[in-house]
């Protein structure tokens, strides 16, 4: 009970200078280090500049959904749907870039880039939004709510291209519509601007989460619903919040992933939700609730991400990837319930 | 239980023993050196108010928790039991206080549950009905053995759990408060069946906090306070007064109502408030008015299922009334959220402590903090110096004891786990403070803590209203006592009310 998990706490705390301790709390970067070091060991290639910000590009994309992963599973939720929230916003952006046909009015509307963002990224905020309604007034199981959603996103983007892919998202210049392929392909002092997204994003929601009171109702109604809830937190808003956040920020990975493949095609990321559970989870989130960091999800994030590109430069066969991936994550959940579970949540 | 025994019974036989078994739970001993002998065909009654150790010591006897000390003695042998599958193995079941019946089963598939009755094309569903439908018939209940047990009510459910007990052809049966959803009609047949075993030669470990129906059938009576037995004799040496006596026992001072100011103006009052049970068909708050003022402390004390938990949380917000007003210092707040009551100063200490009142994964101070983060947020982020004024502000008024706000909440004993619960209501600075049992599972010590500070806010103009399933409670700061029974207030003293006084109130005893 309360009293025994009680004890064991002082006494972890009294032995908290221990090595195994370290190991345990600081298992992700020990993990992204060993990962480098034995990358950089087996290929020169590895260890560059210019790999590296490659890779972190590549890694970009699983860190945006993963920080959204993250804000629900800190909810103690779980979001299947931000891979095809990912596809169906950039077949959207896509579809704008072409031009959005008024038949009535016979005339076709070609909106600049900054408008094509805003509306995709306030598409994939509604989306997130009715997975959040679902959740929260209708008491739908957040597994099963957004699974639904998954397969009617995924539905969508494939209706609106009948399968195919748009392939042309550089705009005219006549038509006032050029930059799309900005976010993708450019550089600010050398760093691909997909990083610089992740980075910004990443620090406003470690913000949010340590400094901003609705950070302090997420990680309470986490924790415990029903105290929280007592206690005067809006749970059922802060749910809702935090699916419609999982939606906007699955929207923005969109828009850099289309970016940066110059395509929009419907059957984008797929999958990409498990990466980014697998993220989170590595970075050292419980998914009951109430227990996660930004800064671990990140390093969740590029352990993954360097994990297996180091294992395309070593030439490692694609299969083996899935593998080690897989350890990798089993490995994560195993430390988890070391580290939070030993009784002290039996109370 | 349809074998008769060979032989006549021996009605002084000792069949199984507790000698000074202890349990601690960490720093709280549920259990602390008990002595008692369970008779051969004969019934055993424990008596005790809520967090005396009866049901500790009843898992204890089951199998279910093992004793931290001492030894329990089974026909003369001592045993340790390793599971409840081990104790029901050598004869031992126990009928629990809490129903442990799945409900989507049907009553045949829950008596049987985990001692399916199989034959060789697996199991014998036609046996196992037919089994059923003599337990039903002996219990005179018309229960169909394919009913799911979900679509009966909570009293046809402990039927349900008491045949699944009978059914194992036990020597020893403990019966935790089995008759607290059942009709005095099936309270009578219970006690023929009662009877009928003990004829048997099976031996009954019985509790129950009605001690009139208690009396009725027990052969001996075992009375804890505290995790201690305070007595122990056969049937016809006491009476109820002897119970009682024994079971509130001298008090410990858990201080006296605070006097030398005059209440102000009413501070909450409730008008003819109606809740309906969520399962539906009765009230469980049935048209109750009461009215605290300002420095008042009033204490409701009821039975399990007066209404007390859905009153107290009726008036933070948690459920919504039928009918009826709430009125906080002249404003209606029937319509507000549970947010917008804590903000206009109505707060609740819920009387779960682990499930309601504290987030496990967060540290003292932000479970302290919880309820005033907008009293610390400037613009978008919170001020750090400003939560630790107030996290240290509550530490020292409400005297947790702690290594510092940064602490996990689990490091806390029981009793400062409370005081936290308590502090971070207070935080948010209520003018009407509501605590549903607030003294539950801490030890005496913590709780006269407690009261103290409620008595000392009190003082400051706080309106206190506490609900108490222990009598004892109801005597010590406490202005003035409201009973509850069936969601109605069957009576109101004034702090000079004696112990006997209130219990009859409550339906729990009747003293001549």
């Amino acid at each position: 009970m309360t009293e025994s998990s009680a004890s064991q706490a002082t006494l972890s705390k009294k032995s908290g200078i221990s090595i195994a301790h370290v190991l345990l709390e600081g298992r992700a970067f020990l993990a992204l280090i060993a990962i480098i070091a034995v990358f950089s060991y087996l290929s020169p290639n590895y260890f560059t500049i210019s790999n590296f910000l490659i890779m972190a590009s590549h890694v970009a994309i699983y860190g945006i959904l993963a920080i959204g992963m993250l804000l629900v599973i800190l909810n103690g939720g779980i979001d299947l749907s931000v891979g095809s929230i990912l596809a169906l916003s950039g077949v959207l952006a896509g579809a704008m870039m072409q031009g959005i046909e008024l038949q009535s009015m016979g005339v076709i509307l070609f909106p600049p880039v900054w408008a094509v963002v805003i509306l995709t990224l306030a598409a994939g905020g509604l989306i997130g939004a009715v997975n959040g309604m679902l959740i929260a007034w209708f008491r739908v199981p957040a597994f099963v709510a957004t699974l639904g959603v998954m397969y009617v996103a995924r539905g969508i983007a494939l209706l609106q291209t009948n399968g195919l892919t748009y392939n042309n998202l550089s705009g005219r210049p006549e038509l006032g519509n050029t930059g799309f392929d900005w976010l993708g392909f450019n550089r600010l002092a050398g760093i691909p601007i997909s990083v610089i997204v992740l980075a910004v994003l990443a620090v406003l929601t470690g913000l949010m989460l340590s400094r901003s009171a609705f950070g302090r109702w997420l990680y309470a109604s986490g924790g415990n619903e029903r105290a929280a809830d007592l206690s005067g937190v809006p749970v059922k808003r802060v749910k809702i919040s935090v699916y419609t956040l999982s939606g906007i920020l699955s929207a923005i990975a969109g828009l850099v992933l289309s970016s940066q493949l110059t395509s929009a095609g419907p059957t984008a990321g797929t999958t990409y939700e498990l990466t980014a559970i697998a993220a989170v989870v590595i970075g050292g989130a419980a998914l009951t609730g109430g227990r996660g960091t930004v800064r671990g999800t990140m390093l969740g994030a590029f352990v993954i991400g360097f994990l297996s590109d180091g294992l395309v430069i070593i030439g490692v066969s694609s299969y083996w990837q899935t593998v080690f991936t897989g350890a990798v994550i089993v490995l994560a959940v195993l430390m988890n319930s070391i580290q939070y579970g030993s009784g002290a949540r039996r109370g | 239980m349809s074998k008769a025994p060979a032989k006549a019974v021996d009605t002084s036989e000792v069949v199984m023993s507790a000698r000074s078994v202890a349990k601690s739970y960490g720093s709280i001993h549920a259990l602390k050196g008990v002595n008692f002998d369970i008779h051969r065909g004969q019934v055993t009654t424990l008596f005790g108010e809520n967090g005396a150790g009866k049901s500790t010591l009843m898992k204890v006897l089951s199998g279910i928790i093992r004793p931290s000390a001492g030894a329990i003695i089974l026909d003369g042998q001592p045993v340790v039991f390793q599971s409840s599958a081990d104790a029901r193995a050598r004869g031992i079941s126990i009928i629990h206080q809490e129903l442990s019946l799945a409900p989507n089963l049907s009553v045949r598939d829950n008596v049987f549950m985990g001692r399916e009755i199989t034959g060789p094309t697996g199991v014998d569903y036609a046996e196992e009905e037919r089994q059923v439908r003599l337990l039903m018939e002996e219990l005179e209940e018309h229960i169909d053995p394919l009913t799911p047990v979900e679509e009966l009510r909570l009293g046809q459910q402990q039927i349900v759990e008491i045949a699944r007990a009978l059914s194992v052809d036990s020597r020893i049966l403990i019966m935790d408060e089995p008759t607290s959803a059942l009709s005095a009609t099936e309270v009578k047949v219970l006690f023929k069946v009662i009877r009928d075993l003990t004829a048997k030669g099976v031996s009954i470990v019985y509790i129950s906090h009605h001690l009139e129906e208690a009396l009725q059938i027990t052969h001996h009576a075992v009375v804890l306070r505290d995790g201690t037995m305070t007595a122990y004799a056969p049937r016809k040496d006491i009476d109820l007064n002897w119970i009682v006596r024994n079971m509130v026992g001298d008090n410990y001072d858990l201080g006296s109502p605070p006097t030398g100011y005059d209440f102000g103006e009413t501070a909450l009052s409730v008008r003819d408030l109606t809740v309906a049970d969520p399962a539906g068909g009765f009230n469980v708050v049935d048209h109750l008015s009461l009215d605290v003022k300002s420095g008042e402390i009033v204490c409701i004390y009821g039975l399990m299922g007066a209404g007390r938990t859905e009153l107290l949380e009726t008036l933070a917000g948690r459920i919504n009334a039928k009918s009826g007003g709430i009125v906080l210092e002249g404003n209606e707040i029937s319509h507000l959220n549970i947010a917008d009551r804590i903000a206009i100063g109505m707060a609740l200490v819920p009387e779960d402590r682990q499930r309601d009142g504290l987030v496990q994964t967060m540290s003292v101070g932000q479970n302290l903090s919880l309820a005033s983060i907008m009293r610390f947020t400037k613009g978008l982020f919170t001020q750090k110096k400003a939560e630790q004024a107030i996290i240290d502000e509550t530490i020292r008024k409400v005297t947790v004891k702690t290594s510092g706000g940064g602490a996990p909440i689990g490091s806390l004993s029981g009793g400062n786990q409370q005081k936290v619960v308590i502090g971070k209501m207070l935080a948010t600075d209520p003018k009407v403070m509501l605590l549903d049992e607030p003294s539950r599972g801490i030890d005496i010590g913590a709780k006269a803590e407690v009261f103290k500070l409620l008595a000392e806010r009190a003082r400051t103009g706080l309106a206190v209203l506490y609900s108490t399933s222990e009598v004892g409670e109801c005597l010590c700061v406490a202005h003035r006592v409201i009973v509850m029974r069936k969601g109605r207030i069957s009576a109101e003293f004034d702090s000079n009310v004696t112990k006997e006084q209130i219990m009859a109130a409550s339906g729990e005893a009747v003293i001549h």
